[in-house]
């Protein structure tokens, strides 16, 4: 079995320890540090992400794996940033105002980090201003924004016309979801994408960026 | 534990419409009495709540209040409870609620008066210490204005006074979605009874204060949440069952602290206390479809004394306002009940409602009455809160392993490993709260649970 692939394979066991050694004897062996994250990381990610959209494994499964992931990750991090590999994309991720549930956009989270993004999560009862500071802060691609109640699913519009009032609405893709919301109020308050749930959040958050970045 | 034995010490006495200790509202609605009543729910269509859009919003709830309860009497309900459940504007700005609570309360009052009914309001804030990460849960800034509205609701003539709080969700949320049984036992068996015990002084103090009725607390932010998840296959649905168990020392307590029922519809564990402390307990399964989906539909009606829709959004359906055609739904089902009771069929009901369930979830097997019996009467023999928790798990436990080996439990092939690790993890909990707050002390995240709030 090559190094990457026992990387990928550990990694979808959740065996931390292990993803850690082996990123570090890879890196030793002078492997590429983008091929380590490509076919070693992400591809481990790939496939517990694909395994949990089909209902193979469950969160709990996942998040040993991502656990995994980031073990390798920080390992691996100083020798990406070396070699001039930018990580794929950036999401601010939040619940909007008013709203406390956070368990839907915490597996969001999870699943965009898998996907190689770089998640900045601002937590709960986030107004639209803390949205687009951080946005600009770190040039983020895409402001993402969760809402689980009818009543503050509305926030989403604040969001989008913070963004726009500041003159930035080209700049960033704005992405809704959470229970209530649907593609339809999507479209009604003027967002660019929406996902209903987890995994297609992660791999529509992951095109868009590509697509973003590749101009 | 001020519970050592059971109100209800046989299975066939834990059955809908009676409970040992029926509680009687002053317009004289009897719970638990020997009839089964609805209690309807309802909430906001998409909205903001402020000032704006604050007067909109009293005429919705005084539209659809006036709806609901004139449907009702047109269908010859004769009590009925009306849960007002606060959106969290409502709390965080009492004077909201409190006049929402008069809204509801003058149509109960007009409307009973004019129709020969008893309707009466349950009021349930919200719990916004949690407004806080992490949540200062004695010395929280939005304590007072909780406070201040079940004191205020009780003045402006809320019947029952009930809330979901959350004390130790901040670590059960995490140790739900890694199915980490030690964090569970720890949210529930030792904070949540802990917050349990500082938050029902308040309640029943304010509820004797104001001559009104001290209701429940159910850990809907908890084991529901669980159910929410396994429903999703997010997590096994034999640890949303096991969840569930564990939730029943942590709302035991509001009854050790005085209160009396009925408890709220969104806790399953209600049943547990009705055997248990032997009050009067709303339930909602099937036609609280509305609100989510549920694998109890059946079975969480075999012991009710209200039957709940849990919530519904004020929309528009062809039937008519949402709450109607909800309400409408929960009045035939209580027809029904009620006629099985008047004819001496209740029993065949009931247990044609559990069995139709418990072979499909290890949610619904723990739920039938005969599970809740076995289950309950660990949970009083064991002396204290953090035993009580392990023996609810471990008991429940038992029983699906049972149910499984006898081929009386369908059970998805990946759920089977979850019960071993489930076992494993709960063996290594010691049965003595220092020692375990001990053992957890290192786990815990500083940054998202005080411990000092929950006088540890
Ligand atoms: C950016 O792009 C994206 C893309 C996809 C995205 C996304 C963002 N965000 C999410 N997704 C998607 O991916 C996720 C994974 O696949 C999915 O996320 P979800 O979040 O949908 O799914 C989660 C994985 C599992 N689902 C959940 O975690 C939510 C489950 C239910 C039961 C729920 C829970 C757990 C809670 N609650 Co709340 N709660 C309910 C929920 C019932 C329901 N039917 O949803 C709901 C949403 N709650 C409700 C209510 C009323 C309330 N809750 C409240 C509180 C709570 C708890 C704290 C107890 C707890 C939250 C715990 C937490 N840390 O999040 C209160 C409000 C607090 C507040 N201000 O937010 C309170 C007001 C109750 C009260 N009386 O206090 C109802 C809303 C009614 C309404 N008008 O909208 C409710 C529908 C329950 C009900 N049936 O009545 C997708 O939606």
């Amino acid at each position: 079995m090559s190094l990457l692939t026992e990387i990928s394979e550990m990694l979808q066991r959740g065996k931390a320890a292990e993803v850690k050694n082996l990123v570090q004897n890879a890196i030793d062996e002078g492997t590429d540090p983008r091929v380590i994250l490509e076919e070693g990381l992400l591809h481990g990610m790939g496939v517990i992400g694909e395994k949990f959209k089909n209902n193979e494994v469950y969160v709990p499964e996942v998040l040993i794996a991502a656990r995994a992931m980031n073990a390798g990750s920080e390992i691996l991090k100083p020798h990406l940033a070396d070699a001039g590999v930018e990580a794929s994309g950036t999401v601010i991720l939040g619940t909007v105002k008013g709203d406390l549930h956070d368990i839907g956009k915490n597996l969001v989270r999870m699943m965009m980090e898998g996907k190689g993004l770089e998640v900045i999560d601002l937590g709960v009862d986030v107004p639209p201003e803390k949205f687009l500071e951080a946005a600009l802060e770190r040039n983020a691609d895409i402001i993402a924004c969760s809402a689980l109640l009818t009543t503050t699913m509305t926030e989403m519009k604040n969001v989008i016309e913070t963004v726009a009032g500041e003159g930035q609405r080209d700049r960033f893709r704005i992405m809704v979801g959470g229970a209530p919301v649907t593609e339809s109020f999507c479209k009604s308050v003027g967002a660019d994408l929406y996902a209903p749930d987890a995994s297609s959040a992660a791999d529509a958050a992951a095109a868009l960026c590509r697509e973003k970045r590749a101009g | 534990m001020r519970f050592t034995e059971l109100a209800i010490d046989d299975s066939t006495g834990l059955i809908f419409g009676t409970a040992p200790r029926p509680v009687t509202s002053g317009r004289g609605l009897t719970v638990g009495g020997g009839q089964v009543y609805p209690e309807l729910n309802f909430t906001l269509p998409t909205m903001e709540v402020n000032a704006r859009t604050y007067p909109e919003i009293k005429e919705i709830y005084r539209n659809t209040v006036d709806d609901v309860l004139t449907r009702a009497a047109a269908l010859h309900v004769e009590g009925i409870v009306v849960e007002f459940e606060t959106l969290l504007e409502m709390t965080l700005e009492p004077a909201y609620g409190i006049e929402l609570t008069e809204v509801l309360v003058e149509a109960c009052e007009r409307l009973s008066a004019r129709y020969g009914m008893k309707a009466e309001v349950r009021l349930t804030p919200n719990d916004t210490r949690d407004y806080e990460r992490p949540p200062r849960m004695r010395n929280s800034p939005y304590l007072e204005n909780m406070l201040r509205l079940f004191d205020e609701g009780a003045k402006a003539g809320a019947t029952f006074l009930s809330i979901e709080s959350t004390g130790g969700k901040e670590l059960h949320d995490e140790a739900l979605v890694n199915c980490d049984i030690q964090g569970v036992v720890f949210a529930l068996g030792v904070l949540g009874v802990r917050d349990m015990r500082f938050l029902w002084d308040h309640i029943t103090k304010i509820a004797n204060d104001r001559g009104v009725i001290a209701g429940g607390d159910t850990a809907c932010g908890f084991a529901n949440t669980a159910m929410v998840l396994a429903e999703k296959q997010y997590i096994p649905r034999v640890f949303a069952a096991v969840d569930r168990a564990a939730s029943i020392p942590r709302s035991l307590v509001a009854y050790e602290r005085g209160a009396r029922g009925p408890d709220k519809d969104c806790g399953y564990e209600g049943v547990f206390l009705k055997a248990i402390a032997g009050v009067p307990i709303s339930m909602e399964g099937k036609t609280a479809a509305c609100a989510h989906a549920s694998p109890v539909g059946n079975v969480s009606m075999a012991a009710c004394d209200l039957w709940s829709n849990e919530s519904v959004q004020a929309v528009h359906l062809l039937g008519g306002p949402a709450p109607v055609v909800s309400l409408e739904q929960l009045a035939y089902d209580v027809r029904l009940l009620n006629e099985s009771i008047r004819t001496r069929q209740s029993l065949l009901l009931r247990d044609m409602l559990v069995g139709s369930d418990i072979p499909h979830d290890p949610q619904a097997l723990i739920l039938a009455p005969d599970s809740v019996i076995r289950i309950a009467r660990a949970v009083v023999a064991a002396g204290d809160h953090l035993t009580a928790t392990l023996a609810a798990v471990g008991t429940a436990l038992e029983i699906i392993e049972e149910a499984v080996h006898d081929q009386r439990l369908r059970m998805d092939p990946r759920e089977e490993a979850w019960v071993t690790m489930i076992r494993e993890q709960l063996a290594q909990i010691p049965h003595n709260e220092d020692l375990f707050v001990e053992m957890m002390q290192g786990r815990i995240d500083s940054g998202k649970v005080l411990l000092e709030e929950y006088g540890l």
